[in-house]
């Protein structure tokens, strides 16, 4: 019995070795393989020394205001007026 | 929903290379790669010199991201196609699939081996912590997450070069045309479907349908 188990685990421990670890990475088509990233809303608005956009964190509708408004100075019509 | 996009007014454009300049500062770009470049059509021909400035479009349906066997590209939920330069093997399908030829290749090696592809970004920077030291070293300055346009946009001295969300700068573009009277003929089938122009002819035939405002 006891050279039973014996022939058992070293069996499973030889069988062990055996096995082989995934190496190639298989891609699906169409599907990003990357890191995932950050949304631009997510952070902290920039010092004032950046002079940048304000805007309350994590608030996406709020980014995209500022954003627009940032946007909107590119029109010299608006901007400059007539 | 945003969809950020660039647009060229090409009655503006005085080929300044401001845009250009602009981006290689901002974005520390390494010699060899221009992420945007300024492309003059007609150069020389008086009256019928264009210019306009190309970079990544960020197609809405990119055929980079769809040529790609490593599948490194994504978009953001504000319609900026980006890619991953750790899953990135510097193949060049993207470079044949892009009809505006912006991904570029640095030479990584004294051999000419061929980098990790590097492109513009939207200044969106790429899939690392925001504004951070990794982040602008591999992809250049993340100015979308300061709250922030592009530099080459934001730069550019005559506003030839817009961008932001599609439909904002279209609105803007509009005014424009309407208010010179003139310049929806610049873009359209005629341009790039039509004869060459002779030296000292007439610009393109206006495009069916564009205002004919007489101002011009």
């Amino acid at each position: 019995m006891r050279a039973l188990v014996f022939i058992a685990v070293i069996a499973a421990l030889g069988l062990a070795g055996c096995g082989e670890k995934e190496q190639v990475v298989v891609y699906k088509q169409g599907k990003y393989q990357g890191k995932p990233d950050n949304r631009s809303w997510d952070n902290d608005p920039p010092v004032a020394e950046l002079r940048g956009s304000k805007w309350s964190k994590g608030d996406r509708t709020s980014w995209e205001e500022a954003i627009k408004q940032r946007q909107l100075t590119q029109n010299e019509y608006k901007r400059i007026g007539q | 929903m945003a969809r950020m996009k660039f647009l060229c007014d090409a009655e503006r454009c005085i080929e300044c290379n401001g845009c250009v300049t602009a981006c290689k500062n901002e974005n520390e770009v390494p010699w060899g790669v221009n992420r945007r470049r300024v492309v003059t059509l007609n150069d020389g021909v008086v009256g019928a010199e264009k210019s306009i400035s190309v970079a990544c479009m960020h197609c809405s349906d990119a055929p980079c991201m769809a040529v790609c066997p490593v599948d490194c590209f994504y978009r953001t939920d504000d319609g900026v196609v980006l890619h991953d330069k750790d899953l990135c093997i510097g193949c060049g399908y993207c470079f044949y699939a892009c009809p505006f030829g912006a991904p570029q290749f640095p030479q990584a090696g004294a051999f000419g081996l061929r980098g990790k592809m590097d492109k513009c970004t939207f200044c969106a920077g790429g899939p690392e912590a925001d504004r951070s030291e990794t982040e602008f070293h591999k992809y250049g300055r993340n100015r979308l997450a300061e709250g922030k346009l592009p530099a080459c946009a934001e730069m550019c001295s005559t506003k030839a070069l817009l961008g932001g969300d599609g439909d904002v700068i279209a609105d803007i573009y509009r005014e424009r045309v309407l208010r010179r009277g003139r310049g929806a003929e610049v873009w359209g089938w005629s341009t790039a479907y039509g004869l060459p122009p002779k030296p000292g002819a007439q610009p393109p035939a206006q495009q069916p349908g564009a205002p004919k405002s007489g101002k011009s």
